[in-house]
């Protein structure tokens, strides 16, 4: 292997290089930084402590941002303005169609889902005894990718041609029910939620774990107080414990909603976006690196941008009501 | 006395408990373990599948292995060092390797800056600072595919204003200094964010009495913030951690898709599609792939599952 080592060693030296070298300057603007006195000390703190961070979103999201909106408005390259025919385009393109349709339905089925199976599963571990083993079990593929998440799935969804042994769970599954298993991976329009599958797989478990310490923080004595006047089951979920965790719910869904707008892993993974499948965030990705055309792609952005929207402004919304009452 | 607590805690906690009765207590606990166990049995094929001879996998379902165990390490073999069929010439291992070294800076330089960030917007109090806070916590949700371009372009034209050049061409397109930029640039915000609900909670007194005793803000920093914000910082770590490792996007983008930069996650990504039905490869590699995340993930769970709820329940 001494082949491998030449090559890869150099790689880890490079890596330990920019750690000590980041904190080496780090330390010496620190030492610089830290002698000032006097009227400046003040502005020359905010600088420093504040500065790195600024800069690096200035040119890292804000300005970006901005250039995107003011790309999205020229034609392939950047070079001259074209209105708003990549709007245009976006809108009445038959194939874009597909595409924004399947975003619609993505953002329509994948957060409720997640969200509602993730409270499901939450209220149900809180009666549980021992309630760790399955929690971390439901939480495990929180820590694997989408594209690993994604490979996982298409094993499941393998199929072979009849005559062929399947070795697909799901297709011999089928088989033993007794129906014809088809070749799921290319069957509209089940293959979009097929692949909806592998993310309600991947978060559920983050709802789950999330709105389990919301219904944990649910006063007990308030729950006693309604249980001793009778009510039970589904009545005090619907009059006492969601309307406690609801602030809750609503959090964990519009973050399964921004997730899942901007996710494109599964799609460029599981099928390239071919079949019918394609969302948004994975056509923008194939009209910048593989059509190169920077506006039509940068038009796609925006949008996606413009489906957030909504959450940006509530989330700013709750923030102040935190900040006024605290 | 604590017997006396103790008999009085006990019916109390019974009740809470009937007052929780939604669904009877072994009906769930069945709901739970079923969903558990559907939950673990499509990685559960994919491991024991990685371990099975190719003419075993395309065969018979990777269930029978529990019926007649053939296990081997082929597969791990061939994907780690290569072979003719895998298209890996030189295996995964520099995969992996890059990886390693995309993560560990692309973890370390936002918690260090956002620590800074998060300590100035908390405690030296300055005109806007409230506007700024608001500002990068609005940056959160902003989907990242909408710096892809510019920030691209960046890196590899540098910055004009007509046809002078205001910034040069950093020159860091397809290396490692470019994706750790792009995952520190993005990484900020919510490092910020949850940085800074923890730093402002600290103890104002604390703050007083060090700087009544003459030291700066930069010292302040070091020798108080710093050691006091560890829980918080170790909780980000992780989920920046495994946010870096599993990322798709930054990698595709701004690496040049070859063996000397590329991380483990893109490249599996890639043969999936390569290796189509490949199965006796792609299991190995998923393994592979996944296998560091997880030991991560259970090892630092409860750290993990505190930061999370830091971030999302108020």
């Amino acid at each position: 292997m001494p082949n491998f080592w030449s090559t890869n060693l150099p790689k880890l030296g490079q890596m330990t290089a920019a750690v000590a070298i980041f904190f080496a300057v780090l330390g010496a603007i620190f030492f610089i930084a830290g002698r000032a006195n006097g009227k400046m000390q003040k502005p020359i703190a905010v600088v420093v402590l504040l500065g790195p961070a600024v800069l690096l979103l200035l040119f890292g999201l804000v300005g970006p941002t901005i250039r995107t909106v003011v790309l999205s408005f020229k034609d392939a390259y950047g070079h001259k303005f074209i209105g708003f025919s990549n709007y245009k385009w976006l809108f009445t393109d038959p194939d874009m169609r597909k595409v924004l349709l399947n975003t619609v339905l993505w953002l329509v089925f994948t957060p409720f889902v997640t969200t509602a199976l993730g409270l499901l599963l939450a209220l149900l571990l809180d009666r549980m005894k021992r309630e760790s083993i399955p929690k971390s079990l439901l939480f495990m593929p929180m820590a694997i990718s989408f594209v690993v998440g994604s490979a996982v799935w298409k094993f499941v969804y393998a199929y072979a041609n009849p005559g062929d042994p399947q070795i697909g769970l799901l297709s011999t599954i089928v088989r033993h029910l007794g129906f014809t298993p088809s070749n799921w991976i290319l069957t509209q329009p089940l293959n979009t939620f097929l692949l909806m599958v592998i993310f309600v797989w991947i978060e559920t478990g983050f709802a789950m774990v999330i709105l389990s310490a919301a219904i944990k923080a649910v006063p007990a004595d308030i729950l006693e107080a309604s249980a001793l006047d009778g009510a039970t089951g589904l009545k005090l979920f619907r009059g006492i414990t969601f309307p406690m965790v609801r602030p809750t719910f609503i959090v964990v869904l519009a973050t399964m909603v921004a997730t899942s707008l901007k996710l494109f892993d599964i799609v460029r993974t599981a099928t390239g976006g071919n079949f019918g499948t394609s969302v948004l965030a994975n056509e923008m990705f194939s009209e910048v690196f593989n059509y190169f055309n920077q506006g039509r792609g940068s038009a796609m952005a925006v949008i996606l941008f413009l489906f957030v929207m909504p959450i940006l402004a509530y989330n700013i919304f709750n923030l102040r009501r935190q900040r006024t009452i605290s | 006395m604590s017997v006396l607590t103790s008999k009085q805690k006990a019916p109390r906690l019974a009740d809470h408990n009937a007052g929780r009765k939604l669904f009877g207590g072994r009906i769930a606990t069945i709901i739970v373990w079923t969903v558990a166990a559907l939950w673990t049995i499509p990685t559960l094929g994919i491991f024991t599948t990685s371990f099975r001879e190719k003419s075993d996998i395309v065969s018979t379902g990777w269930w029978n292995v529990f019926f007649h165990p053939h296990l081997t390490l082929t597969n791990y073999h061939a994907v780690f060092f290569g072979d003719s069929g895998s298209g890996l010439t030189n295996g995964i291992l520099p995969y992996f390797i890059n990886s390693i070294v995309i993560t560990i800076p692309g973890v370390i330089f936002p918690i260090v800056l956002a620590t800074m960030a998060a300590y100035c917007l908390a405690w030296v109090k300055f005109r806007g600072s409230d506007f700024m806070f608001f500002g990068i916590f609005a940056l959160q949700i902003v989907p990242i595919q909408l710096s892809l371009v510019p920030l691209l372009n960046l890196f590899t034209r540098g910055m004009h204003i007509g046809t002078i050049q205001v910034l040069p061409k950093f020159g860091i397109a397809g290396k490692f200094a470019g994706i750790w930029l792009p995952h520190t640039m993005f990484a900020l915000p919510l490092a910020i964010y949850l940085l800074h609900n923890f730093i402002s909670a600290l103890p104002r007194e604390l703050m007083e009495a060090a700087t009544v005793d003459g030291a700066s803000h930069f010292t302040v920093f070091r020798r108080i913030v710093l050691p006091l914000s560890i829980p918080a910082i170790a909780s980000f770590a992780i989920f920046q951690f495994l946010w870096v490792w599993n990322d798709l996007l930054v990698a595709l983008s701004f690496s040049g898709g070859t063996e000397s930069i590329d991380p483990l996650n893109a490249k599996l990504a890639n043969l999936v599609g390569a290796w189509g039905a490949h199965w006796e490869y792609l299991t190995a590699g998923a393994f592979i792939t996944m296998i560091v995340p997880l030991i991560v993930f259970f090892a630092l769970q409860r750290y993990f599952v505190r930061g999370l709820l830091a971030g999302s329940v108020k």
